[in-house]
């Protein structure tokens, strides 16, 4: 796409494994930087990556050379700036397995949820019911999503069935905290409209049956919408093969840049969708009473576009592309399972989600029995170990489980096994630390 | 000592183990007041009730319960404890000491006589994030007590 590319010196496909992935560390300079005297080992990921120079050059090349508005004005540098945004509009749908056309960009995942949702609220008025209605929400229908989800990808849909009148319900977990299969057969039924569901949780790492929940979508008519938040960026997904109808995920987890995101949608579901925001750029013909609006992806881009992000992800899929999702799949699967392996062997510390040997992403969420989490996060922060500490967005499924706050670990292609073991040992230390249980 | 050995003083591992004024009693007729903190960020959250005296003027008690990382119970253990028996101007100037020494990035040296086994909290000024850990019993507390002095004032 531009002339850094074929300077890049991202190791070309092969298996992951520690002395690439030290290479891979010099691409992120951010994580040489020094926390409390230790060099920082970031295991939160799961939150936000970092970005390697190949994304932070491609948005600095962009803004020295081709920066201007996108789809108006006919001068040159318009036309270059045009250019690269569709190039990496091509480049980000051709990741995940869509066409060009089936790809919006939008700030974040939470961005595109809200759009459908809103989406699904215009459909449902006398205003886009005749063109729209298979969208079209009203008192006896519902929207299905579950217990595992991301506020983002909960909220919205509460927020919908308010203003529509529908009814709002969910699959549970189990008490393992994983999908309960057999009671989403019971709950999504005739009346579901719509079933949200996440990919991959971002607390358990539990990976979704998709194909099982689209199958029980499709045998009653209802609209599938994915949060592949934590799934785009570690696995290799083609979206079209998983057959849901709309999904969405972030730039800012797979090595790109805060503020661009990306709803998914089949071609023949986002040609009949209403617009969510309207202004320019989304329009064809304007009188002072109406105006005609641009095909998908276009209608759903009010507004001035955030370039150099989609410029910045698309270098990001780049480098993940040349890595080879399948390669960063089996990475981080090891370490996933080394994490979870380790934690299993810790006394007083709980793994929450699939037990170690099961599959799940490279990520977990533990209970330390007598320490907060927030105190966790402290002990291991003062080691420069970066994790997250909290509810993860995720309060109900904490609920479900039992407890207020986690402490999560989630590694990406720029972690060791050498983190993860520095993280194991540091988490083995904290109970002896505030006194609780045997020392160590 | 290092920073988290100033953060994590003796004093507050053993309040926040050894927790004071944990359950909340009953105000046996007493002029008091409930209040509740909640912090989003990590979910730690505090019901706390300030009893005063009969005639309003004094603490005669705190109790509360909480859920929490141990610099937020323990903060509420110290307070329990060091608030009984203080006019409530005095209850006043306490927490306004405990919060300026909160935000003084540790460039204040606590007030140990007036602050007593609050002072151990000053570690706690080098970590912002913490702050708010620290400070959530003690925000419920100074609203619980202004609400309780108004009851007392129009009973």
């Amino acid at each position: 796409m531009t002339h850094h590319h074929e300077e890049s010196t991202v190791p070309a496909a092969g298996a992951l494994d520690d002395a690439r992935v030290r290479e891979i560390v010099e691409d992120f300079p951010v994580l040489s930087e020094e926390v409390e005297g230790h060099r920082i080992t970031y295991l939160d990921t799961g939150a936000t990556s970092q970005n390697p120079l190949q994304v932070l050059d491609a948005e600095r090349d962009y803004y020295l050379h081709r920066n201007s508005a996108v789809h108006r004005g006919a001068h040159t540098l318009a036309v270059h700036a045009t250019d690269a945004f569709e190039a990496a509009r091509r480049m980000v749908a051709g990741f995940v397995g869509a066409a060009e056309d089936e790809l919006v960009w939008t700030s974040n995942a939470t961005e595109a949820l809200n759009l459908l949702a809103y989406s699904f609220s215009n459909a449902s008025t006398e205003r886009w019911r005749a063109s729209a209605g298979r969208f079209a929400l009203g008192p006896g229908d519902e929207i299905v999503t579950t217990e595992l989800e991301h506020h983002a990808n909960l909220i919205p849909w509460q927020e919908l069935a308010a203003r529509t009148g529908a009814t709002l319900r969910h699959v549970p977990v189990t008490p393992e905290g994983e999908l309960d299969y057999a009671a989403a057969g019971e709950v999504v039924g005739p009346r579901t409209r719509v079933l949200a569901f996440t990919h991959v949780s971002n607390v358990t790492g539990a990976i979704t049956d998709v194909a099982r929940l689209v199958e029980l979508a499709r045998g009653v008519g209802a609209v599938t919408v994915l949060d592949a938040c934590q799934s785009v960026p570690h696995l290799p997904v083609d979206l079209p093969a998983l057959g849901v109808d709309f999904a969405a995920f972030s730039g800012h987890k797979m090595l790109g840049p805060t503020g661009i995101g990306a709803l998914y949608g089949r071609r023949e579901l986002l040609a009949e969708l209403p617009p969510f925001l309207t202004g320019g750029s989304m329009i064809t013909r304007v009188t002072m009473e109406e105006a005609e609006y641009l095909d998908p992806p276009t209608r759903f881009e009010a507004g001035t576009q955030r370039v150099s992000q989609a410029v910045g992800l698309a270098a990001a899929v780049e480098y993940l592309s040349r890595l080879g999702m399948d390669n960063v799949h089996a990475w981080e699967a090891e370490l996933g399972q080394r994490l979870a392996e380790g934690v299993e062997r810790i006394e007083g510390v709980r793994l929450l989600g699939p037990a170690a040997g099961r599959e799940r992403a490279g990520l977990v969420s533990v209970h330390v029995e007598g320490v907060h989490p927030h105190d966790v996060g402290q002990i291991l922060d003062t080691q420069g170990i970066a994790v997250r500490v909290g509810h993860h967005c995720a309060q109900p499924l904490h609920r479900a489980l039992g407890v207020t706050a986690t402490t999560r670990a989630s590694a990406y292609i720029y972690n060791t096994t050498d983190d993860v073991d520095r993280f194991l040992e540091a988490l083995a230390g904290v109970r002896g630390f505030f006194g609780v249980g045997a020392a160590r | 000592m290092s920073d988290l050995a100033q953060l994590y003083q003796q004093i507050i591992l053993d309040h926040s183990r050894q927790r004071t004024g944990e359950g909340l009693a009953d105000a046996a007729g007493l002029p008091s007041a409930e209040n509740h903190q909640y912090n989003p960020t990590c979910g730690d959250e505090i019901n706390l009730r300030v009893t005063l005296d009969a005639a309003g003027e004094r603490v005669e008690a705190v109790t509360w319960e909480g859920d929490g990382c141990s610099i937020s119970m323990a903060a509420a253990s110290v307070l329990a404890e060091s608030a009984p028996g203080l006019g409530r101007a005095e209850f006043q100037e306490l927490v306004d000491r405990f919060r300026e020494m909160l935000h003084s990035r540790g460039k204040v040296e606590p007030d140990a006589e007036l602050l007593g086994d609050a002072a151990a909290f000053a570690g706690v000024s080098k970590f912002v994030a913490r702050i708010k850990c620290a400070m959530l019993a003690w925000v419920a507390a100074e609203e619980a007590a202004r609400e309780a002095g108004a009851r007392a004032g129009s009973a």
